[in-house]
């Protein structure tokens, strides 16, 4: 399959069904949208993330029940530095969106989305171990695959590859 | 080194109870998962993996290595199913360049992915078994697994670690006489998981150790992300293969096993009726092998063949540049998930449009199926656990990357 060109405007993407739900929703919580390599990707503002994951969730037409993955990447220096990506599955539509929160690097908090998904816990725990992203309201936010008492955040890009000697 | 001496994270709650310390040096933990229980009695109270210990930063070294460089790290994640993370990868990045793969190659690629999907179920049901107590199954298992890996090294040289998919389609065409191999191996194969069942399906003690122990409905399943034959254990009727399908699976007929109990037991079924099902797959693949190139036509992006190295001064250029350089990706991100054995294996790769991806984040499967682990033993006998471990199938080389 050839590339098309991604598709930005928020005004053309409009009648996608995940979208048109947020737009539904909350106009203002939506920050822009991409439609690229058959993938669709929702920019959300930061406070927002849970509500609307829950309105995605609880849709009637099209319910994003499962949650595929969270992570995270670094876009250093550049700001916002972090993007936390969401990617959620309906089981019964067949169909997968992507969700996208920016954060800026003085303060990256984000809300968990355990009260949604319980299994959110582990992916949660993953970013702010390899990331220092942090998320608010998480019942257990500690180190999962780094030891405790490790300096840094591995996966940020100004973390050296071999590691600080 | 916090994890050579580790403070008990879980406090007892009450005087009756105690904390008791699993692995990660324990033979029925498959590999190196710690598990902290609070005990009372025999019934286990609450319950805490602890994971990290095979942690090597996989995701960090892939954004120093070039777009091909990646494929050999994918095959240490999950050592179970090297094909599987391949082709994971592989399509991630086709799917970035927007490159067409010839039908051979699919369908070579859906070939070696079942016959993966055997080798990884069998080390599954006879380490499972063995846990249990069932001694024997283990035995049988690795006999006929001898056989997948003896295929795999047929094509690719290596017993385990293959790297036999390529950016752009697959390695080298697979030798004389594989395919016959293959298709010998499909048809005893079938009276071998007949053997399996004998010693197990109809076994009473096997039944009493696994019929209605480690419980999920499928609304916890779904809720905490469990995927593959723990979802379908539980009454999920979902498989990617047959969903959302990629790599020409949509070409193929097979039935996906669902169980609804969502026990030991249900679990256990699914997985043996997808051994069957795989071997109809593979049998499939094998009598519709299309014909043709096995490589996409992308000069920039895939090898040249050696033949032509020898006498085209273009293939030279263009082999010199793909292994000093790499190939350059458009910029972009693509998520990529396939049906692996243990569940939904999803690649996220983010490139900025140079040779080196900005960013390669795998979803592990059982990272996801372990987070179920505590909702099926709370409440249970504590020999209810190590059978429970083994009906998830972790491999925690999947799980701490």
């Amino acid at each position: 399959m050839p590339l098309v060109p991604a598709i930005n405007d928020l005004e053309q993407l409009k009648n996608h069904p995940a979208v048109a739900r947020l737009l539904g929703w909350n106009a203002d919580a939506v920050t822009g949208a991409k439609f690229d390599r058959d993938e669709m990707t929702i920019y959300v503002d930061q406070g927002c993330i849970r509500e609307a994951c829950l309105t995605l969730k609880e849709d009637p037409g099209c319910p994003f029940n499962f949650l595929s993955d969270i992570t995270c990447v670094d876009w250093y220096p550049g700001e916002p530095r972090f993007e936390v990506i969401y990617h959620l599955l309906s089981i019964p539509q067949k169909e997968r969106v992507r969700l996208k929160v920016r954060l800026n690097s003085d303060n990256p908090v984000v809300e968990s989305l355990t009260p949604v998904w319980p299994g959110a816990n582990y992916f949660e725990r993953e970013i702010f171990d390899l990331f220092g992203v942090r998320f608010a309201g998480h019942p257990y936010l500690r180190r999962i695959l780094m030891p405790e008492d490790w300096e840094g955040h591995p996966l940020r890009k100004d973390y050296p590859v071999e590691g600080y000697r | 080194m916090a994890h050579l001496n580790p403070t008990p994270v879980l406090e007892p709650g009450q005087d009756r109870t105690m904390i008791l310390n699993m692995g990660p040096q324990h033979p029925s933990t498959h590999g190196v998962l710690r598990v902290l229980l609070e005990i009372d009695g025999e019934t286990v109270v609450r319950m805490m993996p602890d994971i990290g210990f095979l942690h090597t930063g996989i995701e960090k070294t892939c954004e120093a290595k070039f777009y091909q460089q990646v494929v050999p790290l994918t095959d240490r994640i999950d050592y179970l199913c090297p094909m599987t993370n391949n082709l994971c990868y592989v399509l991630a990045v086709e799917k970035l360049l927007g490159l067409e793969i010839p039908p051979k190659a699919q369908w070579l690629r859906v070939l070696l992915n079942e016959l993966t999907r055997i080798n990884s179920h069998l080390v599954w049901l006879g380490t499972h078994a063995m846990d249990i107590g069932a001694l024997t199954v283990f035995l049988y298992c690795f006999r006929e697994r001898e056989e997948v890996l003896n295929l795999f090294e047929m094509v690719s040289g290596q017993r385990m670690m293959t790297s036999y998919f390529r950016v752009g389609g697959i390695a080298l065409e697979p030798p004389l006489g594989f395919f016959d191999r293959v298709r010998n191996f499909a048809g005893y194969f079938p009276s071998k998981i007949d053997e399996y069942e004998n010693l197990l399906t109809g076994n009473p003690i096997w039944t009493m150790r696994t019929k209605g122990v480690a419980r999920m409905t499928a609304e916890d399943a779904i809720a905490l992300g469990a995927s593959g034959p723990t979802l379908r254990g539980s009454g999920v009727d979902f498989d990617l293969r047959r969903d959302i399908p990629y790599s020409s699976y949509e070409k193929f007929q097979f039935k996906v096993p669902v169980s609804q109990e969502g026990d030991v037991f249900a679990r256990y079924m699914c997985r043996v009726q997808e051994l069957r099902e795989s071997t109809v797959i593979v049998r499939q693949a094998l009598d519709g092998m299309p014909e043709g190139p096995i490589k996409a036509d992308a000069p920039g992006i895939v090898l040249p063949d050696r033949e032509k190295m020898k006498t085209q001064m273009e293939a030279l250029i263009y082999h010199f540049k793909i292994i000093t350089e790499g190939f350059a990706v458009p910029p972009g991100e693509v998520y990529q998930a396939v049906e692996s054995p243990r569940g939904e294996m999803g690649y996220y790769v983010v490139s900025d449009g140079t040779a080196k991806p900005y960013r390669v984040h795998m979803r592990a499967a059982c990272l996801a199926n372990l987070q179920t682990l505590p909702k099926m033993c709370e409440g249970r006998l504590l020999a209810d656990v190590v059978a429970a471990i083994g009906s998830i199938d972790i491999v925690l080389g999947e799980i701490d990357r």
